[in-house]
This record gives C-alpha cells, sequence and structure tokens, in this order.
C-alpha cells in the first residue's frame, strides 16, 4: 500500500510541475500577479511530492520488500543496512528519482530564497525548473518507474553490484547530483532573462551563488568519485579519463567558466551574453552527461542497465532543452545589450582568458569522448581515444592557464599592468622554483619536466598569498592595520585565493604521484619481502574471513622502515555470495600525504601469490586541493556582497572596510 | 589602441588560442587512437608491429598459463581465429577463461601480442559491447550468460 502512495505522489509530482511550468509563463506575459504567484507554491508542493516519493523507496529498500521490483534487482536481506539505503540511487531508476529530488529540491531553494527576485524573472525561473522537471518526471514514470510491482513477490535480492556497496557510493552520486542539477538554476535564471530580453548587473548577482554552489558541490563530488574509483577497484589509478568521468568534468570545466564569466558581468556589466550562452553550455554538458551515463551508449559501472527506450527518451530531452535554448538565445540575444568596455590587459581581460582556455579544455575533452561514438554511429568503426589523448591535449591547454591564474586577481579592472603584476609575483614565482628545487635534493633525480610541473603548483600557492599580502598591504602599513585589513578583506577575496591554492595543491600531488610513484608487480609467498617507498614490506601469509555477503581472503603484511615495524597492512579478495562477483579490497596506508597501495593477485600453484605493491608519493594532494578548492567556492558564498540586499547593511557597519578595498 | 583595435586584438588573439587547440587536438588523435580488432580481422588489417591496438574475444579456454613471475600468456579467440597474448601484471577480478576481454597493446617483431592493459569489466554478466557486437557480427552464439545487460 505504502509502495502505491509513493508512486502516486511521483505522479501528482508530475501534475504539480506541470502547473509549475505553464502558469507563472502565463502569468508573466499576461502581466498577471496570481499565476505568477503559483510558481514558488507549486514548487515547493512539488518538491515535498518528490521528496515523499523518495522516502517511500528508501522504506522499501530498508525493509526489503521485494515484491518492488527495484528492490529485487538491487537489494539483499543481509546487505548492511547503510548499503540498503544507499542500493535505492545505486541503480538506474533510484538514480533518476534521486536527478528529480535534487532538480526539484533547487526549485524550493529559489522559491524560498528567492523572494527578493523581481517578481516576473522568479515566476520565469521556475517556470522553467518546472518544464526540466516534467520532462524528468515523465522520464521516470514512463521508462524507470522504480515502484513496479512483481507477482509474486521473490523470497531474496539479488544483491548490489559489490562494488557499489562502498561508503563512496553514500557520498558520490549526492554531491555529484547536487553539482550537475544544480547548474539547472543558472540555465534557468539565463533562460527566464532571454525570455525577457533584459539582463542586468543583479541578474549576474543572482545566479552566481547558485553557480557557486553548483560548483562546490560538483567539484567535491568528482574528487569523491576520484577517490572512490582509487581505492575500490584496486587498479591504483585515481582518473582514467574514462567517458563517464569526462561526462562530469566536462560540466565542471564549463562551470568553472561560468563562475569567471558572471564575475566579470557582475563588476563590469561586460560579457552579458557570453555569460547567458555559457550558462545554458554549463547545464546543457549536465544534461549531455546524464545521456552519456543513463542511456547506455557507454558501457561502464555507472550504465546500470541498458533499454534502447531510455535512451531516445533522454535523447529527446537533450535536443529539446539544448536546441531550444540556443534557438531562444539565438532569436533573443541581440536585444541584451552589450556593457562595459576593457582592455585586453585588465582583470577582465584575464577572466576572458581564463573563459577561452577552459571552453577550449571543455571542447576538447568532450570531442575525445565524442568521436568514438560519433564514429562508431557513422562507419561502425571502432576505436578508442585514451588518456594519452586527454594527457596530451588538456595537459598543454592548462598550462597557459595555470601560470596566468595568479596573475588574474592582481590586475587591475578595466585596464591592468602586466609588468607590474608580474614583478609582484617574482616572488611566488622565485618560491616555486625554491620548493622545486627541495624536491629535486630529496628524490635525486626524475624527469625535468616534472619538477617545472611541481614549481608550477608552489607558484600558484605562493601567488594566491601574494594577493592576499597586497590587499592586506603587510610590510607596507603598521602591524595592527594590515592585520584589520586582513579580516576585512571580502569573503570572495579569500575564497578566489583558496580555490587557486586548491588548484596548485592539487597540481602538486598530480605531478608527484605521475612522476614519482613506483609500482612493483611481484610473485610472494609467506616471508618474502618487497620495497616500496622505503618502506620494506613483508608478506606474512593469507587468511580465509567472512563477511555478512561474502566471503574474502586477505594477505597480512608487515611494514617497516629502516628494520624498525611502522605498521601492518591487509589487502584482500572478496567474493560476493549473491552474484559470485569477486573484488579487489586494496590495502592502503597513509605516511603523511603519500600512500602504500597493495592490492592482490591470483594464487599461484605453488602456493605463492601476485602481490601488486605501490608506492604513491604525496597522492593525498590531489584530494586535499580539491577540497579547498570547495572550501574557497563556500567561502565566496559566505561574501555579504553575494546576497543581495546585503551590501548597504554592511557599509553602514564597517564603513573602514571601503578603504581597505 | 582605439575601440575597434582593442575588439580586434581580444578575437585575434582567440581565433588564433582556437586554431592552435584544434591543431592539437588532431595531432593528438594521430597520436593515440587505438582501433579496435577481433582475431579474424587481422589476417586482412595487417596491423604493423608497434601499432597500439585494441584486441577483442574469448579467452580460450584452457590457455591461460603462467610464466615467470607475473608475466601471464592466453589465447584470444573469436572462434575464426586465436591471437597469443602475453601480459605482465595483475589481471582483473573478472578474467575468466571462455569470458569476454579486451586487451591493449601492441604486436612485437615475432607476432606475440603484448598487452599492457586487460580489460574485463565491472559486472560478471558484462562483455565489453565492442566484443559481443563483433563477435554477434561473425555467427558466434552468446548464452544468455554473456550478452550485455
Amino acid at each position: 500500500m505504502i509502495i502505491e502512495l509513493g508512486h502516486y505522489a511521483l505522479i501528482l509530482a508530475l501534475a504539480t510541475v506541470i502547473v509549475q511550468s505553464i502558469l507563472p509563463l502565463v502569468g508573466t506575459i499576461r502581466g498577471d500577479r496570481t499565476l505568477m504567484a503559483v510558481a514558488p507554491a507549486a514548487a515547493l508542493a512539488g518538491f515535498l511530492l518528490v521528496l515523499f516519493s523518495f522516502s517511500v523507496l528508501t522504506f522499501a529498500y530498508v525493509v526489503s520488500d521485494f515484491s518492488v521490483g527495484n528492490v529485487w534487482e538491487n537489494s539483499h536481506s543481509l546487505k548492511p543496512m547503510i548499503y540498503k539505503i544507499t542500493g535505492v540511487w545505486g541503480n538506474h531508476e533510484g538514480s533518476m528519482l534521486l536527478w528529480l529530488l535534487i532538480l526539484v529540491f533547487f526549485s524550493a531553494l529559489v522559491a524560498t530564497f528567492g523572494a527578493n527576485l523581481p517578481e516576473r524573472l522568479r515566476a520565469n525561473v521556475l517556470a522553467v525548473q518546472g518544464f526540466i522537471s516534467t520532462a524528468f518526471a515523465l522520464f521516470i514514470l514512463l521508462t524507470s518507474n522504480p515502484f513496479l510491482r512483481l507477482q509474486p513477490a521473490p523470497a531474496e535480492g539479488q544483491d548490489l553490484n559489490p562494488v557499489l556497496q562502498d561508503i563512496g557510493l553514500a557520498i558520490h552520486p549526492p554531491l555529484l547530483y547536487l553539482g550537475y542539477v544544480g547548474f539547472s538554476v543558472s540555465f534557468s535564471f539565463a533562460i527566464a532573462a532571454l525570455i525577457d530580453g533584459r539582463i542586468d548587473a543583479a541578474w549576474a548577482r543572482w545566479v552566481r551563488p547558485w553557480t557557486l554552489a553548483a560548483w562546490s558541490f560538483l567539484t567535491a563530488g568528482i574528487a569523491m568519485g576520484s577517490y572512490w574509483a582509487y581505492y575500490e577497484l584496486g587498479w591504483g589509478g585515481w582518473w582514467f579519463w574514462d567517458p563517464v568521468e569526462n561526462a562530469s568534468f566536462i560540466p565542471w570545466l564549463a562551470g568553472t567558466a561560468l563562475l569567471h564569466s558572471a564575475l566579470v558581468m557582475e563588476k563590469r556589466e561586460a560579457l552579458k551574453i557570453w555569460t547567458v550562452l555559457l550558462a545554458i553550455l554549463t547545464f546543457s554538458m549536465s544534461l549531455l552527461g546524464t545521456f552519456l551515463v543513463r542511456s547506455g551508449v557507454l558501457t561502464s559501472v555507472h550504465a546500470f542497465a541498458t533499454d534502447p527506450t531510455r535512451g531516445v527518451f533522454i535523447l529527446a530531452i537533450l535536443v529539446f532543452f539544448i536546441g531550444g535554448a540556443l534557438s531562444l538565445f539565438a532569436f533573443r540575444a541581440a536585444t541584451l545589450k552589450a556593457g562595459g568596455l576593457f582592455a585586453p590587459i585588465s582583470r577582465e581581460g584575464a577572466l576572458v582568458l581564463n573563459n577561452l582556455i577552459l571552453t577550449t579544455a571543455a571542447a576538447t575533452v568532450l570531442t575525445g569522448t565524442l568521436y568514438p561514438l560519433v564514429l562508431e554511429a557513422l562507419t561502425g568503426e571502432k576505436i578508442s581515444v585514451g588518456p594519452p589523448f586527454f594527457n596530451l591535449t588538456f595537459g598543454l591547454l592548462m598550462l597557459p592557464l595555470l601560470l596566468a591564474v595568479p596573475f588574474g586577481p592582481l590586475l587591475a579592472w578595466k585596464r591592468g599592468d602586466v609588468l607590474a603584476a608580474g614583478q609582484r609575483l617574482f616572488a611566488a614565482a622565485g618560491i616555486g622554483l625554491v620548493f622545486a628545487a627541495v624536491v629535486l635534493y630529496i628524490q635525486n633525480g626524475g624527469p625535468v619536466l616534472a619538477y617545472f610541473g611541481l614549481a608550477i603548483g608552489f607558484y600558484m600557492i605562493a601567488g594566491a598569498i601574494t594577493d592576499l599580502w597586497l590587499r592586506a598591504g603587510i610590510g607596507k602599513v603598521a602591524r595592527t592595520v594590515a592585520v584589520r585589513r586582513f579580516i576585512g578583506l571580502p569573503g570572495s577575496a579569500f575564497g578566489t585565493a583558496l580555490a587557486h591554492i586548491g588548484i596548485g595543491v592539487t597540481v602538486i600531488g598530480v605531478i608527484a604521484v605521475t612522476a614519482f610513484e613506483t609500482e612493483h608487480v611481484v610473485e610472494m609467498k609467506p616471508g618474502m619481502q618487497v620495497e616500496a617507498g622505503g618502506y620494506t614490506l613483508t608478506f606474512d601469509g593469507m587468511r580465509r574471513g567472512q563477511g555478512p555477503n561474502y566471503s574474502e581472503e586477505s594477505g597480512h603484511f608487515t611494514v617497516a622502515r629502516g628494520g624498525v615495524i611502522v605498521t601492518d597492512v591487509w589487502s584482500s579478495k572478496r567474493l560476493y555470495s549473491a552474484r559470485r562477483m569477486p573484488t579487489t579490497e586494496a590495502g592502503i596506508r597513509t605516511f603523511g600525504l603519500s600512500q602504500l597501495y597493495v592490492s592482490l593477485g591470483d594464487a599461484m600453484a605453488d602456493g605463492g601469490i601476485v602481490v601488486r605493491v605501490w608506492w604513491k608519493p604525496m597522492i593525498l594532494c590531489i584530494w586535499i586541493g580539491t577540497l579547498i578548492m570547495m572550501a574557497g567556492g563556500i567561502v565566496s558564498l559566505c561574501d555579504r556582497r553575494l546576497r543581495v540586499g546585503a551590501p548597504q547593511k554592511l557599509r553602514k557597519v564597517k564603513p573602514a572596510l571601503e578603504a581597505a578595498e | 589602441m582605439t575601440r575597434k583595435q582593442k575588439r580586434l586584438a581580444v578575437i585575434g588573439g582567440g581565433i588564433a588560442f582556437l586554431v592552435a587547440a584544434v591543431l592539437l587536438v588532431m595531432f593528438a588523435f594521430s597520436q593515440s587512437i587505438a582501433y579496435f580488432y577481433v582475431p579474424g580481422d587481422l589476417t586482412k588489417a595487417n596491423v604493423p608491429p608497434g601499432t597500439r591496438i585494441r584486441l577483442g574475444g574469448l579467452v580460450e579456454a584452457g590457455t591461460v598459463k603462467r610464466g615467470e613471475g607475473s608475466t601471464i600468456t592466453f589465447t584470444v579467440t573469436d572462434t575464426l581465429a586465436t591471437v597469443p597474448v602475453t601480459y605482465t601484471g595483475i589481471l582483473p577480478d573478472l578474467f575468466r577463461e571462455g569470458q569476454g576481454v579486451v586487451a591493449e597493446g601492441a604486436f612485437g617483431t615475432d607476432g606475440l601480442f603484448l598487452a599492457d592493459t586487460v580489460l574485463a569489466k565491472h559486472d560478471e554478466t558484462y562483455m565489453p559491447k565492442d566484443v559481443a557486437d563483433r563477435l554477434k557480427a561473425q555467427g558466434v552464439e552468446l548464452s544468455g550468460k554473456e550478452t550485455i545487460k
């Protein structure tokens, strides 16, 4: 009964979002305030209905109600409770329901926090959100309904794919979706602006926090997915340029560009048309990502099941929204007036460069991802575009961007002085080189390019700090003044610096692991030793174990350094009974920012076992850097100036701040 | 600079950058695309030694042999032809005789296929799509267990 209620709530939600998409639009055309006022109410109602529906599905998983086909296919009564819950979105139907839930959640947020939006803009934005929600609610109900019953109900479920039975699954998809779907708000704002034919700095000021929030979530989601793949798959890699990874990375690149162009628009009223286009493109890339992952054109761990009708349906959604948005853009973009002028060398110019490189990089990754699919569809020829392609193109494109990042904040708006900025960055460049030299001294050799890369990473960190340093006037004014100025710096200044420091940290991690990691594949018998990163691993033997829904064989290793035992590590292979599926559970030990990574291979006839041991120097920097980037996004989000209406208040409280800026 | 010159500088710089990026992408494609073959194609295709390809097919039953240390040899078949493969490293969890596999690497001058990556992906009922399509095209009957889910 409760299942049917959930199903019914989803159908009601569909009706609600249809109302949300049509009535407010009619209202803005007719200038009818009552109709416009329907939007927020419908958005809230839609959110509550989908939330109820999602809770019902979760309940079905919790009580292992195998009469629901979706639960039977993806759950097992012996599965630990946490994986029963996360299993809700560990399959196609459930994850689409989560997608919809997050979409209507964002609509509800706009409805709640958008009270200070102009009436027409809010109605239009919510109507566009309503259209997207309608498309996805229809998609779920028509092709991917998670509430369908089985008759008769089976006694036991088929269990969830074991690699998905991990805490990473609890966090990765929701975060990723919060990012992906969060860009729908920027998209809706862009479409609303085009419908109204009006756009100004205030528009950018409303759009930026949403973009910033979505971007922060997406950053965290991608990082989480990367770390999950790293420790769960047992291959020791943290990024594979897999099409599914690219599907989330392309919107991230576009979103990063959007973040920066919205800044120009907010501060200088320039790049209006470009910002609107970018907002459309960013969400289009999110939709494309959803299509690639959910339609089954790609086969991977993410493609839970393939069904041609689903692919066609999502493709139709894709064509409708991207095609519709771009046509609207083509017709209406001319009505948006171009704004402020600026010299090529200026803060705006730097941000344009940022946009140029990021969008080109996004287009490059998109090309590499889609080319094999398009070629196969056209000629039937099967090719694969692997990491070498992406490393070469993406790496080379990023190089000028990374070098330019510290310059951006140091250049003045309208007309900047690149030489002066260069002089100010002299110390930062010096610090970069010195740190790289220190690493060279410790490592004693290695590829020259790697040291160059490390120097760039350190230079970016130092460059970001230089900006804060100069803004606070450290060394130029009295210490107390400098401290007060530093504290008084706007949140967005700290946000920018943190995000740029984060990139530097990630770059250092990526370069260090790529250049200095060591890998040994050896056949080991108990008592044998292998060296990695200055540590000696001794293989002690194997042990059999039993988990709730799997059996495992674990190898025990003692880790010693300089003859002294430091720690030990277990590495195992599991066999999940319901699906007869083996998985590798790598043994990982962290030393500072570096990790020792041990995974087991096949047992040999003579009693030995193949063991793969990696030393991953500074690998944690990769993810710590992304966390710092995310923190930058959040700090920036807390900036009072981003909140419409707040600036006046700020001025009254702290008049001294004006001088500091 | 006049307003026009400024705009030209920005647009010109942008176009130059885009052209460079397109050339880079084309160069990278020419360097790093790996074509997909099943053993039956190779007699016709004549792949020169050292060219990276992806070789797909089924792991022929009874051919998996472990050599020195972690070196493994096995034969990939599409029932029309077979190709012996050498691989050093740890095979994926789902690598089994009689199951679909994709090996990435190149032929040596001795005609042996030296793989540096072996994929047998994520799901026990999963058959790499490329392999399934090709095998079907060659008339190999797939049991229900092997079809793509």
